[in-house]
């Protein structure tokens, strides 16, 4: 390079200035970054600070030479002189002022803590200040926030001036307290502290310390950076070095854990500020340090910092209550005494740049609204003085706190649903309650779906009863049966004959239901209607757990009795009776056990009475006829829950399936008693069936049969027929028996093996139905008493 | 639109006491003070019922022939009380209790603030904000 011939000021000030970037102390080259920082600081274009270090040599070489240095900054000041950049003119101009830095020549490091800056003000005054180089020549100070305004005057005074600026140089390191030395010193123009430079300053810093040697463009000229604390104490990392360096000593205390650790983040965040750059924003780094700041309190990242142990975190950095206070105020975005993670960022971030002396803002700035502080989205907020109130962006971390809500809320109702549904099924009495469980249910919520197949139906109990009806003839049997379709598996297990299976298995739930009430309120039409809507009732899921069992539905009984059943039904209002008839192919006469007068038969019989009812039976067995009706019933067993749907609900058939055997006499003696009640029957039935059914395995066809003729029967004999139906079914797998008599030795033992093995059965059925006893006893009790509650209104 | 606003603990101590400056502060701190008798008073009126069963709002204290003087307890004896001005005979009722209620929340996050401790003035500046929205602007 040319000989450069630098004034006595100019060489001080020039050194001083070298050894300011000399960070690393070489003595011969100057951090890049120092430099470019510095030139920034000249607020020139870049493409001058291009073409000076073109013409110093600094590209060339690559770096900056103590030279190199020195042209580049005498360049500097012509360019900031006006004169043109000539290589020669380094020397040609006189009395060129000394380059004039602006802010924070002396501190270039604090620059990129520009971002806290964020004062407009500041940035006013030094673009005021500074700007025009050569009008401000004359005043050492322009307002600007410090330094620089090193005029070149060849006069003394500028030593003056370059003094107090040169002065900061020596002790780069504590740039805040040089800062605020020059804040006041230079004269008010800035009256702010160091937020000098806010966001412009910040982005052509951080640009040019990413573009590092090459990349500057960025200064743009914006008035210099404002010589910003250092942002945290960084470490001075070449590339980035000088925006960081927070020194320790320079921070106010730098006691603060965070300082260090925070200096490396603050390069990240000069290095990420764009050029509209919110001062506010996080960077990177930043972010990340906060983080594990965060997780060391708070391993959970989504978790929340309670309000003490922030309160102990944040008083490490010893900063004054009232403004960790403030601090606090506007971080805690949702006012919940304890911050999340987005909080955490914000309340740090805000300390972090108090600690660099830039003012707390009023309102919590928008980069650091939770949800937003990740900078990338930032908006184009750079220009914004410090405090970018802008708290434009809606609280957006609250309502992402609610969006579980909505999803519980949605639970609630299907809980609620459910439980209800269940519990009517259970409780069902009377139609007005089937109704109004229906408003409640169904629709509501198609989540509610839930468990019920079809929750809708519970209507009334005659519709159900007629749907039964319906379903029994082997129509649809969508409705009210679908729920006991998926419900009770065990009654099903039995009647998933074909579609009117499904009625029946609706149908035994229900019935299982009614069946139990049947028993309960014999003689009552209430009982039975009772019974009924048990059978509803019965749809509902819960049928399998609540006392009655739901009906099961014999298959070859659901078939044959979905004929039957129309005609039972059709027939017969007290339904279950008639149901019953319908069922048991071999019950038929049983089928209105509650007329039947055969409930005594019924019931003493139990393994014989029903035998002898069963008007099918008869056939069979002279002396057994019930025998006959067993197998028969057997058979219906399953399929006796058409049977009882029609009639009357439920009777149990599944009750008795369930329980097999339980009482066989009892559901005989239920249906006896309630001829009209369906249910009776049916739970006779049922009873009968089961016990037919578990023990053997009864014929289905030859129950059908009876079944149907059984439903001509009706009336009377069916009490009677399901007792005999269901000894008939378990004698139908004894055919032989009658015959057995008539026949050889042989055929007489065998015969007897066979009646003994009906009288395992029937025992077991037995105990079953009695089983089934009571639990239709205890569901009569609660219809009764629902009854009563539901009887005051009705008469209203 | 309140002339004066002031919190005052449990013990009866001020914790916050604000009034515009047009006027003599004096006077209304000292109406203030009064008025915790009533307050007092009221409390105990209601107290013998359960402490849920008290209304949080206390409704007017007593009127003087230029201010009325409203109060206000939380439950945990926390007293606000508010002097507004006679003449503004717009404020009704459910207006000083909404302002009421916004004192409370306002309160309450200021005492959510870990930084805070019960029994110190409130140097919140939220809590001035609101405030100062609160207050009459007489200039």
């Amino acid at each position: 390079m040319e000989g450069l011939t630098l004034s006595d000021a100019e060489q001080k000030y020039y050194s001083d200035l070298f050894s300011y970037c000399d960070i690393e102390s070489t003595k011969k080259v100057v951090v890049n970054g120092r430099v470019l920082e510095l030139f920034r600081a000249a607020q020139l274009p870049n493409d001058v600070v291009l073409q000076i270090m073109e013409l110093c040599g600094a590209t060339r070489l690559g770096y900056f030479g103590r030279s190199q240095f020195y042209i580049a900054l005498k360049l500097v000041a012509v360019a900031q002189s006006g004169f043109p950049l000539r290589v020669e003119s380094i020397n040609t101009v006189k009395d060129l002022p000394l380059p004039r830095f602006v802010a924070s020549k002396n501190e270039q490091e604090p620059r990129p803590a520009a971002s806290y800056s964020s004062d407009s003000e500041n940035q006013g005054s030094y673009s005021g200040g500074v700007i025009p180089p050569p009008p401000g020549r004359g005043q050492v100070k322009k307002g600007s926030v410090s330094h620089d305004a090193v005029q070149p005057r060849p006069s003394a005074d500028q030593q003056e001036p370059a003094s107090p600026v040169v002065s900061p140089q020596q002790s780069p390191p504590t740039s805040p307290h040089t800062w605020r030395k020059h804040n006041r010193h230079p004269s008010g123009g800035n009256g702010e502290r160091p937020l000098a430079g806010p966001g412009p300053f910040w982005s052509p810093f951080a640009d040019s310390q990413s573009g590092s040697a090459a990349g500057d463009a960025v200064w743009a000229g914006h008035s210099p950076p404002p010589p910003q604390e250092n942002w945290v104490s960084f470490a001075d990392t070449p590339p980035t070095s000088t925006l960081l360096s927070m020194h320790p000593a320079s921070v106010q205390d730098q006691t603060t854990v965070r300082t260090v650790a925070s200096a490396t983040t603050a390069n990240e965040i000069r290095r990420q500020s764009s050029s509209y750059d919110d001062p506010w924003k996080i960077t990177d780094e930043q972010r990340q340090y906060y983080v594990n700041q965060f997780k060391t309190i708070q391993p959970d990242l989504n978790g929340f910092i309670p309000g003490s142990a922030a309160k102990e975190f944040f008083t490490k950095s010893k900063l004054p209550i009232l403004e960790l206070s403030h601090i606090w105020e506007l971080s805690d975005f949702d006012k919940d005494g304890a911050l999340t993670l987005d909080e955490f960022c914000a309340a740090f971030h805000l300390v972090v740049a108090r600690k660099n002396g830039y003012d707390l803002p009023e309102k919590l700035p928008e980069s650091l609204m939770p949800k937003l502080i990740d900078l990338e989205d930032s908006a184009d907020v750079g220009d914004q003085p410090g405090e970018v109130g802008y708290s434009g962006s809606p609280a957006e971390a609250p309502p992402s706190k609610s969006p579980s809500m909505p999803s519980l809320n949605q639970t609630w109702p299907e809980l609620n649903q459910s439980s209800e549904w269940e519990t009517f099924s259970e409780r069902s009495s009377s139609s007005q309650t089937l109704t109004q469980f229906d408003s409640n249910i169904a629709p509501a919520d198609p989540d509610t779906a839930i468990v019920h197949p079809v929750p809708i139906r519970m209507t009334p109990s005659k519709i159900h009863m007629q749907e039964m009806e319906l379903k029994r003839t082997g129509s649809d049997l969508t409705n009210p049966t679908s729920p006991l379709l998926v419900k009770p598996p065990d009654l099903s297990e039995e009647n998933k004959i074909n579609s009117s299976v499904k009625f029946p298995s609706g149908n035994t739930v229900a019935d299982g239901y009614s069946s139990s009430d049947s028993f309960t309120s014999d003689p009552e039409q209430i009982g039975s209607s009772v019974t009924r809507q048990r059978s509803h009732s019965g749809t509902s899921p819960d049928n399998t757990a609540p006392p009655p069992p739901p009906p099961r539905p014999q298959p070859s009984h659901s078939r044959s009795s979905s004929l039957d059943m129309n005609r039972t039904f059709a027939v017969t209002t007290g339904q279950q009776q008639a149901g019953v008839v319908a069922h048991p192919p071999a019950v038929p006469p049983r089928p209105q056990p509650s007329q039947a007068p055969g409930p005594s038969v019924h019931r003493p019989v139990d393994a014989d009475g029903l035998i002898t009812h069963t008007s099918t039976s008869p056939q069979q067995i002279p002396e057994q006829p019930n025998f006959a009706d067993f197998s028969q019933f057997e058979v219906f067993a399953a399929s006796n829950v058409t049977e009882e749907q029609d009639g009357d609900a439920e009777k149990h058939p599944e009750v008795l399936l369930v329980e097999k055997a339980s009482d066989p006499a009892s559901s005989l003696r239920v249906a006896k008693t309630d001829s009209k009640i369906e249910d009776k029957t049916a739970a006779s039935a049922p009873a009968n069936m089961s016990k037919g059914t578990t023990p053997l395995a009864p014929p289905p066809k030859p129950v059908r049969r009876r079944l149907k003729s059984e439903d001509e029967l009706r009336p009377d004999v069916d009490e009677h027929t399901q007792k005999t139906g269901v000894l008939a079914a378990v004698l139908a797998s004894q055919p032989s028996i009658p015959r057995s008599v008539g026949k050889d030795k042989k055929a007489i033992q065998a015969s007897i093996r066979r009646n003994k093995e009906t009288n395992t059965v029937l025992a077991r059925l037995n105990s079953e139905l009695q089983q089934q006893l009571k639990d239709v006893l205890e569901e009569r009790i609660s219809l009764e008493v629902q009854l009563e509650q539901l009887r005051p209104f009705s008469h209203l | 639109m309140a002339v004066c606003i002031a919190v005052i603990a449990k013990e009866n101590y001020p914790l916050y006491i604000r009034s515009t400056p047009s006027e003599n502060e004096l006077k209304f701190h000292y109406m203030v003070h009064t008025s915790l008798d009533v307050v007092d008073e009221k409390i105990s009126a209601m107290g013998k019922a359960l402490v849920d069963q008290r209304e949080l709002y206390l409704g007017l204290l007593y009127p003087t022939e230029d201010y009325k003087v409203y109060g206000y307890v939380t439950n945990s004896k926390v007293k606000f009380v508010m002097v507004v001005d006679s003449s503004n005979t717009a404020l009704r009722d459910n207006e000083i209790r909404s302002m009421f209620r916004k004192l409370h929340n306002s309160y309450t996050d200021v005492m959510c603030n870990p930084f805070y401790n019960p029994g110190d003035r409130i140097q919140s500046r939220a809590f001035d904000n609101m405030v100062t929205s609160m207050m009459i602007q007489v200039c």
